[in-house]
């Protein structure tokens, strides 16, 4: 019926997934969509497998995300926090994962605080690994529900102009979605206090421009990503304390600046009155809690398109 | 057996000049003459170099043998091994053992292993501070009578500056160089790679290139100060490159070395998390390695040396902020600089031999790195056109942490002469 396509080995970047890849999952996205929410639903279309998600860092949205995106495709899933495993314990990466992996399951979901963590392992393991957030590199899922969330306020990302606001330096979901919306010929805009915009990350893709100035960033923009402020991953403070929020804080008054449709997103946690105000997070700009809805049916694209015998595609569907 | 007539080769001996086909006649360990036409006796051994080049022993002088304390990752008789088997008769062992190499005792325990276990010479270094922790000084004058050849406190450089002034006043009152590890630990803190395009791409912490610099800037102001002879470990930037040739022209008494990664290797040839690239100082981008090849091209650079730095395989497999640092490095380090310098036509194969042999026994003052009659007959024979493969497997090395292996050589060691005896022969 459908004829199969290509069958990736796992997810782990969207730096080196092309343009028609991508668009393949947004499609099936928009399609389960519907399903998301439908709590008592359950596809058949993992029925069998066995996914484990391995959280070596702490996370709630994303865990459970995966979790129910498992669940509606109708897999059977087991998520270990590996800070309470034998991690602690002082076992080694590779030593925890082979043991997981003698148990066969089909897919490893993973998480990880050291950049590259999935990629290094992906080399030595045979099982797809999907990648949930690696250090400080990229977080997939998240540029790929970033992006659904986008296309379903606009029709394409291409010419958009896209502002991502706070410490990039340290933040997976800008270089996903840096790579991601650079594929489709958005304008993006990277914005933060210098110690957290190295220059070089103007050479990550074309079509980005950095700014350290957040007027200049939100001019005209038709989409704000902020970003949280990831204390724990930054060594030293990039300004004085109470300087970040005046600085870099979105506030109502700078949507003025913005395209009049413009939407606000944020991976979350947000930190209220930190690099977002509350009547910004609660406006009618702001499209949060829509990215967090759109995890599901992302999730689910991406776990179908890895584990699925049949692929099925939007159109198809 | 230690004598052995080694016939037809091209030899090369920097410190004579010579450049000729030439026999060469080893009689109980030593040089006993080099020419034209000498006759074979009865019994005595030979080997046949013909299209090959005979030249003194290659010196490494940076390796790490990890003995004692981390026997695990390598000792000194299977560094040794490896060296033999990388074309070199002498290597120089950074202090940076368990316990570190800080007093007479240590280093007469290396020493004394080294006589019995090791196929080639082995020089050590000791510390410039005990412990290497930056902070007093370590026993150099009775480490200098025990044998040490300098004094480094490499891969934990001496931070305070007054610290390595007073190592260097004493240093050059002993006559012995000072070799440093180039790095502010405050700017290089936490990080992995260079800094640079790869290192955001890649979401690792850099190490910019001013870590190294700044180091070096400091470095050598205070040999000035001191009239120390200061020696540049892994010179590995730009701007080290420049202020080294500075300072030369200034007339101070300053030395460097390169490795060979450092030359063959840029950061976006890194394999994406593959801790076999990972070392200190990192792998730079394109106009550091060219300015590396330029200094060595345009006589800046004094030595080629290797950082052999084995790491037991449980260490290096693991999430790449977490491996320690370093490579191994003495089994590659001719085919690469053959591949990368001679080859392309960045330096001629004489260069080429100075920079393993009259370069750094010169830095050292080792009486090494010559053919003259009566020296110690440490030879090296190698080709420039033999093809060859890389396979890290086959290591003598106890370690595996190579980027080369599967790497095509052309020209690599063919045998290795220790004190007149054949320590390796390429099978």
């Amino acid at each position: 019926m459908n004829p199969p396509a290509r069958k990736p080995a796992g997810l782990l970047d969207i730096e080196s997934l092309d343009r028609a890849e991508i668009q393949a999952i947004l499609e099936r996205a928009h399609f389960f969509q519907p399903i998301q929410n439908e709590s008592f639903r359950r596809l058949d279309v993992l029925r069998g497998k066995l996914i484990v998600n391995l959280f070596f860092e702490a996370s709630t949205r994303t865990r459970v995300s995966f979790e129910i995106a498992e669940r509606r495709l109708g897999a059977d899933t087991v998520s270990i926090a590996a800070q309470a495993s034998s991690v602690t314990k002082g076992e080694s990466l590779v030593d925890t994962l082979n043991t997981l992996v003698a148990m066969r399951p089909n897919a490893i979901v993973m998480r990880h605080s050291a950049s590259g963590a999935p990629h290094f392992l992906a080399r030595h393991l045979q099982i797809p690994i999907i990648n949930a957030g690696d250090g400080t590199h990229e977080h997939p899922t998240q540029a790929l529900l970033d992006a659904r969330t986008i296309l379903d306020q606009r029709p394409s990302l291409e010419g958009l102009r896209v502002a991502i606001i706070g410490d990039i330096a340290h933040s997976r979901v800008a270089r996903s979605n840096v790579h991601l919306l650079s594929k489709f010929g958005a304008e993006i805009v990277l914005c933060g206090p210098p110690s957290l915009l190295p220059k070089e990350l103007g050479l990550l893709a074309p079509g980005i421009r950095l700014t350290n100035h957040m007027t200049d960033a939100i001019r005209g923009a038709d989409v704000i990503m902020m970003l949280r402020v990831q204390l724990e991953r930054q060594h030293e403070a990039p300004m004085a304390s109470g300087e970040y929020f005046r600085y870099y804080g979105l506030r109502l008054e700078h949507l003025e600046l913005a395209k009049p449709d413009v939407i606000v997103m944020h991976p979350g946690p947000i930190n209220r009155g930190q690099e977002l105000s509350s009547d910004v997070a609660d406006s009618q700009r702001s499209v949060i809690l829509n990215q967090v809805e759109n995890g599901i049916s992302v999730r689910m694209a991406v776990l179908e398109r890895i584990l699925s015998d049949e692929v099925g595609t939007g159109a198809a569907a | 057996m230690s004598s052995i007539l080694i016939r037809n080769g091209r030899v090369i001996d920097p410190a004579s000049g010579g450049d000729a086909v030439a026999d060469v006649l080893v009689r109980d360990g030593h040089i006993e003459s080099v020419g034209r036409g000498i006759l074979p006796e009865d019994g005595l051994a030979e080997y046949d170099a013909t299209g090959a080049i005979v030249a003194p022993g290659f010196i490494d002088m940076h390796v790490h043998l990890r003995e004692p304390g981390i026997e695990h990752a390598e000792t000194i008789e299977t560094g040794a091994r490896a060296a033999a088997a990388g074309g070199f008769t002498s290597i120089c062992c950074m202090p940076n053992t368990k316990p570190v190499n800080d007093c007479a005792t240590v280093t007469s325990y290396i020493l004394q292993r080294a006589r019995e276990v090791a196929a080639v010479n082995v020089f050590a270094i000791g510390a410039i501070t005990k412990g290497s922790l930056g902070e007093e000084l370590a026993a150099i004058g009775s480490m200098r009578d025990a044998g040490i050849v300098a004094i480094s406190d490499d891969g934990r450089p001496v931070m305070n500056a007054r610290v390595m002034r007073r190592a260097m006043e004493l240093a050059a009152a002993l006559g012995i160089p000072v070799i440093d590890h180039c790095e502010d630990l405050n700017l290089s803190a936490g990080g992995d790679m260079h800094e640079g395009r790869e290192s955001v791409r890649l979401g690792l912490r850099g190490i910019p290139a001013a870590s190294e610099d700044v180091m070096v800037a400091r470095d050598l102001l205070l040999a000035e100060l001191t009239g120390a002879h200061y020696h540049v470990a892994h010179m590995s930037t730009t701007h080290s490159a420049e202020m080294v040739a500075f300072a030369k022209a200034r007339g101070l008494k300053v030395s460097c070395e390169v490795t060979p990664h450092h030359f063959a290797i840029t950061d976006e040839e890194v394999v994406t998390y593959d801790s076999n690239y990972k070392m200190k100082p990192p792998l730079r981008c394109a106009h550091d390695v060219d300015a590396i090849i330029k200094a060595i091209a345009g006589g800046v650079v004094d030595a080629i040396a290797t950082d052999h730095a084995p790491h037991a395989g449980d260490e290096k497999m693991q999430e790449f902020e977490r491996c320690p640092f370093g490579i191994t490095g003495l089994e590659t380090a001719i085919g690469l600089t053959l591949s990368e310098l001679v080859h392309p036509g960045h330096i001629t194969v004489g260069r080429m031999v100075e920079l393993f042999t009259t370069g750094p026994a010169g830095i050292l003052r080792l009486d090494r790195g010559t053919l003259a009659p009566g020296a110690p007959a440490d030879i090296t024979i190698f080709d420039t056109e033999t093809e060859w493969t890389y396979d890290v497997q086959q290591s003598f090395s106890k370690s595996r942490n190579s980027p080369f292996s599967g790497r095509r050589f052309r020209g690599g060691p063919l045998a290795t002469i220790v004190r007149g005896k054949i320590v390796w022969k390429k099978e």
